[in-house]
């Protein structure tokens, strides 16, 4: 099965956002779920330069965008994707 | 205590409003919308009943980024009015925490609760407990008496079923001074009579309520202003973001600050200055000596632990000698401090060569609003690169090894940290005091945050990963023992 691609933002309007805690999601999976996917981390996805700010911070799970994105709210769409 | 919570995104969402209104063309209309442009007509709201409430708390969110203080509002001066009396204010009077009365409503004051839990047991252990008889049954259910009930807690370890809970209020528990509380409106106030401006309350509220005063329009303003303006920034902030140190000096000076100065640079300062009097102090006799540079430690001493004074370092701070150094380098600059502390700002506006304070949450909100993004910006060159050690104050341990390290061997130096200042290191060093000994060392480094500086109450980044950023650029720097040697 190809694994699932969660790319996080880290640019600076991300990061201030809250997004700093996205750095902790590798710890906060169970093996299980490590295994499945490929945490990429962007420099800026360019996402707070197109809408307005206060939806950052940003990920995108195979290429789906999460805003106000938070450990909670990634995970669960990690387990949507694979379930499909 | 210090997780980033999304209260904190919220004052930040509001400060780069606040910041976005400033650099347009009508400040005190645009800082009259920003309640309605964060919660338009028709909106759902995020957190509260309805977005009327939301946009109460909003504006009182931006009275403090104003820099005001909200127990003084009326309620009806107009936003646009506050911009105006920003502009022309010219210095920050007062307290430098404030409490958001709208956002605060939400905990109710401390009390006992029996849960669903109760299985009304034959026991009662419950009842039997309460020496003030404010426990009865009705129902099979246990059942207290709030006016009898004085909160003393037999009841919560008597039942079997741990079916008896304590209510808590956050920011009452966090205070190690006792210096906030609920009045019996059900709002918070502080006494600052005893406030140390540690800053727990506003980590350790999940409303957000209590706010500092922020002097981002005089900063805003000096820098639109001819005069150059230099950024001091303290040495959290090397861990503060993914990009190094540099970067964010660049980043710094884009926002429109004209030099940045590393208050490591002072931090040396500092570090020589302890070592010897450290050593001056043992020749003398002394038992123990403690460090000087966190600010809540010394407004503890001030207002509450007077008797601990005369073990206190008269060192004078990092801040204070980088201040020194950038008005002497740069003459007639205006200096601003960047860092992670409410009590820094209050250190600041009592030192005459520190103009304005500036938290790690107001300069993320400006790299926000001014669309700076640190991976796009080169590494800047300090003028006087600092020590390893200085660059490592920020994290628990760091100052004591520092001071350790400068002075010579045989001063035998030995360390014991007070990682964070609750209620038992308090009493704790109280007790040292008292009987004129500290039998864990001889060096008492104090720090009012856990982990260091880099747990401070406007951090941006988690204190662990901003540790392992702040040693590696440590690791980069030259000891403080090359430096003695130069000197």
């Amino acid at each position: 099965m190809k694994k699932i691609d969660v790319e996080i933002c880290f640019g600076t309007t991300c990061f201030v956002l809250g997004g700093s805690h996205l750095q902790e999601l590798e710890n906060s999976l169970d093996n299980d779920l490590k295994e499945k996917i490929n945490i990429i981390p962007q420099n800026c996805l360019g996402l707070c330069k197109n809408e307005n700010y206060s939806q950052a911070p940003y990920v995108k799970v195979n290429g789906q965008i999460i805003d106000r994105a938070t450990i909670e709210k990634v995970i669960n769409k990690i387990k949507c994707e694979i379930n499909e | 205590m210090s997780n980033i919570k999304l209260t904190s995104n919220l004052n930040k969402q509001v400060l780069v409003k606040i910041i976005q209104a400033f650099d347009s063309d009508d400040f005190p209309r645009s800082t009259y919308q920003i309640p309605f442009k964060m919660r338009p007509k028709h909106s759902d709201p995020l957190y509260r009943c309805c977005i009327h409430k939301e946009r109460a708390a909003i504006r009182e969110r931006v009275i403090a980024g104003l820099g005001f203080s909200v127990a003084e509002d009326d309620h009806e001066k107009l936003l646009s009015q506050y911009a105006v009396d920003a502009l022309e204010r010219n210095e920050l009077a007062g307290e430098v925490l404030t409490a958001i009365d709208t956002a605060c409503k939400g905990c109710v004051p401390v009390r006992i609760h029996v849960t669903d839990m109760c299985q009304g047991c034959v026991a009662q252990s419950c009842v039997a407990s309460c020496k003030f008889k404010a426990i009865k049954i009705e129902n099979s259910k246990a059942v207290i008496d709030t006016d009898l009930c004085k909160n003393c807690g037999k009841c919560i370890s008597a039942c079997s079923y741990s079916a008896i809970a304590r209510l808590r209020v956050p920011c009452e528990e966090v205070c190690p001074v006792k210096a906030i509380s609920k009045n019996d409106l059900g709002v918070v106030e502080i006494d600052f009579e005893r406030c140390i401006s540690c800053g727990s309350c506003v980590s350790g509220c999940p409303f957000g309520a209590i706010h500092e005063r922020s002097q981002l329009i005089d900063i805003l303003q000096a820098i639109k202003s001819d005069t150059p303006v230099v950024a001091m920034i303290a040495p959290a902030l090397g861990g503060q973001f993914p990009e190094p140190v540099g970067k964010l000096a660049t980043a710094l000076t884009r926002a429109g600050f004209t030099h940045v100065v590393e208050a490591a640079e002072g931090a040396d300062l500092t570090i020589l200055h302890e070592a010897e009097e450290f050593i001056e102090r043992s020749k003398e006799g002394e038992p123990f000596m403690t460090t000087s540079c966190c600010a809540a430690y010394r407004e503890l001493i001030t207002k509450l632990v007077p008797e601990l004074e005369k073990y206190v370092s008269d060192t004078p701070t990092p801040m204070h000698y980088t201040a020194r150094i950038a008005k002497d380098r740069f003459p007639d600059c205006i200096t601003v401090f960047v860092g992670p502390c409410v009590a820094k700002r209050k250190e600041g506006l009592q030192d005459p060569y520190v103009d304005y304070v500036m938290s790690i949450e107001e300069m993320g909100a400006l790299f926000v609003a001014k669309h700076i993004e640190l991976s796009e910006c080169e590494d800047y060159e300090f003028s006087v690169p600092s020590s390893t050690e200085a660059r490592e104050f920020a994290i628990t341990g760091g100052v004591s090894h520092a001071v350790g390290t400068a002075a010579p061997e045989n001063a035998n130096i030995t360390p014991f940290c007070i990682d964070g200042l609750d209620k038992k290191a308090i009493a704790l060093l109280k007790s040292f005091a008292g009987k004129g000994v500290c039998n864990q060392g001889n060096l008492i480094e104090v720090m009012a945050c856990q982990g260091g500086c880099v747990g401070g109450s406007s951090i941006l980044n988690t204190p662990k990963s901003a540790e392992v950023k702040i040693k590696a650029y440590g690791a980069k720097g030259q000891s403080i023992r090359r430096i003695l040697e130069t000197v």
